[in-house]
């Protein structure tokens, strides 16, 4: 019985002295069997091997989402993504990245110079998001600081990569930003059109 | 060479020995609160300055002797810049009455293992570990900041009540030692350590004694939660050093303090005598990191309900329950 419910009993005609003394009596046990509880678990947590990863030594594996070093990835056939259309640049929450854009002679766009401060940059990946072309991508290499804050500034070539980063197989060009050939349907992920006038399926 | 020259050259050679023995004691014994606290949280604690993080101590001190000693501009500036030397001094003088040792013979000449033995030393203890408390009070005042006040308030108030107690629970002690000096009391326990026959008189020491050194529980003066860092908020550099010095000392001492009252000293089988002394301190720091990893903080109002309610009568039930056995 709990020694609460034993106060309980006590207001009926009996002596009520001795069972709040009970009551108190009980109280004490209880708080040093929590005092207790609380010395043999530290003194349990002393034999445990640390669960600290230190950090140099130990890398953790990054998941292959997180975000920090931007890189500008490739197509397929090795050409650049990017074709400069400065999404990454309006989007971008601190206006870390810069560009300039130009036209190659088969008229396919790309930055003449492509700049990204990683003194500014929050690695929020916003950049990534507003790509059309899924050329600025974020990487898990983390591990970038420098002493002068200057060698922070990206240039393109520092930031191109010859492959093409999470979607490696993925290539805009064979999805939009070209003349169609075939006519209706021919084109790549696209259905056939479907005949009004019949309910066949 | 005349006797008493040679007398202070002994003593001179002991202070230095001590005080330097103290003061390294201290630094590493705060390398040994992290690393044993880290593991009782099952992290590592600092290892990278050197092997098993051996020279943090030294890293910790060449950084807060450089670090610049900012004074608060609108602070008591000659208070301010005393306090912190009120607390770390008062907690080196409490150790000259503390015996480690045996009396050695060197040179011809006996070499008492304390540097100094008064007849009154437990009241020379207990009027400095009074002292100490200008150092918090005028150190959270002085600083013109209103968690340092609160903090020296609270460190006060806290002092007050369990000075009582510590006080109260030594009475039996000296009652069966028959003496205020430290070195009698040692002697005293001869035969048996005191814990033996007071373990009330043990643990309420205990317990006033984790208050006294400000530790977790009754860490409410630093408080780093509510008060920023309590009545050394305002404190920089090696200002901020010395308080944690004193803090430190005041646990070797207090650890000396229970070994001396209640542990037998330096008694002890097959070890020399300050081999024992240095073992039983550190198990008391231990103990109380321990403690420090174990309970959380308490209210001011339990702690005050502790002190006054609990340490305070069960001390004098136990002052009277010990003179009636001695008297019978």
């Amino acid at each position: 019985m709990n020694h609460r419910d034993r106060k309980g009993d006590g207001r009926d005609n009996l002596p009520n002295f001795s069972l709040e003394h009970d009551a108190k009596m009980g109280e004490l046990v209880e708080g040093l069997k929590a005092l207790a509880t609380g010395f043999i678990t530290t003194l349990r947590h002393l034999f445990r091997t640390p669960i600290t990863e230190e950090y140099p030594e130990y890398k953790r594996p990054l998941p292959a989402r997180s975000r920090a070093r931007i890189i500008l990835t490739r197509d397929p056939d090795g050409d650049e993504r990017c074709v400069a259309c400065y999404l990454c640049s309006a989007a971008c929450p601190v206006s870390c990245i810069s560009m300039q854009s130009a036209e190659r002679e088969d008229g396919r766009r790309y930055a003449r110079w492509f700049r990204i401060n990683f003194a500014r940059c929050i690695y929020c990946g916003l950049c990534e998001e507003a790509c059309p072309t899924l050329a600025i991508q974020l990487t898990p290499d983390f591990e970038h600081c420098e002493r002068d804050i200057l060698t922070l500034v990206a240039e393109k070539k520092d930031l191109l990569i010859d492959h093409g980063g999470k979607n490696s197989e993925y290539n805009f060009y064979r999805y939009a930003g070209v003349a169609m050939v075939g006519g209706k349907g021919t084109h790549i992920n696209e259905d056939r059109p479907v005949n009004l006038k019949s309910n066949m399926p | 060479m005349r006797p008493w020259i040679l007398g202070f050259i002994v003593l001179f050679v002991k202070l230095l020995v001590v005080l330097v023995g103290l003061l390294l004691t201290a630094a590493y014994l705060v390398l040994l609160e992290r690393k044993f606290l880290a593991r009782l949280q099952i992290r590592y604690g600092p290892n990278r300055a050197g092997r098993y993080g051996i020279l943090q101590p030294l890293a910790d001190t060449i950084k807060m002797l450089t670090k610049e000693d900012v004074v608060p501009e609108a602070a008591d500036r000659v208070i301010f810049l005393l306090a912190p030397a009120v607390v770390a001094a008062e907690a080196l003088l409490i150790f000259a009455v503390v015996p480690f040792g045996r009396d050695t013979m060197l040179f011809g000449i006996k070499v008492p293992m304390v540097i100094a033995d008064l007849n009154i030393g437990l009241l020379y203890v207990f009027a400095l570990s009074s002292l100490g408390v200008y150092g918090v009070a005028l150190g959270g005042w002085s600083s013109n900041s209103k968690y340092s006040l609160l903090g020296g308030i609270r460190g006060a108030a806290q002092m007050i009540s369990y000075e009582l107690a510590l006080g109260l629970s030594l009475v039996p002690i000296v009652m069966q030692a028959r003496s205020f000096s430290l070195v009698d009391i040692v002697r005293a326990q001869a035969h048996y350590p005191f814990i033996l026959v007071q373990p009330i008189s043990f643990v309420i020491f205990f317990i006033s004694a984790v208050a006294e050194t400000k530790r977790i529980p009754f860490d409410l003066p630093e408080a780093e939660n509510e008060l920023g860092a309590g009545y050394h908020t305002e404190y920089s550099g090696m200002r901020f050093g010395l308080f944690f010095l004193g803090e430190y000392v005041n646990l070797i001492v207090l650890g000396g303090l229970i070994a001396v009252f209640f542990l037998g000293g330096w008694r002890g089988p097959w070890l020399p005598p300050v081999v024992w002394f240095l073992v039983k301190v550190f198990v008391v720091a231990l103990v109380m990191i321990w403690i420090r990893g174990t309970l959380p903080r308490l209210r001011y109002d339990q702690l005050m309900h502790l002190g006054w309610k609990v340490l305070v009568p069960v001390a004098l039930l136990n002052i009277m329950l010990t003179g009636a056995i001695l008297l019978s």
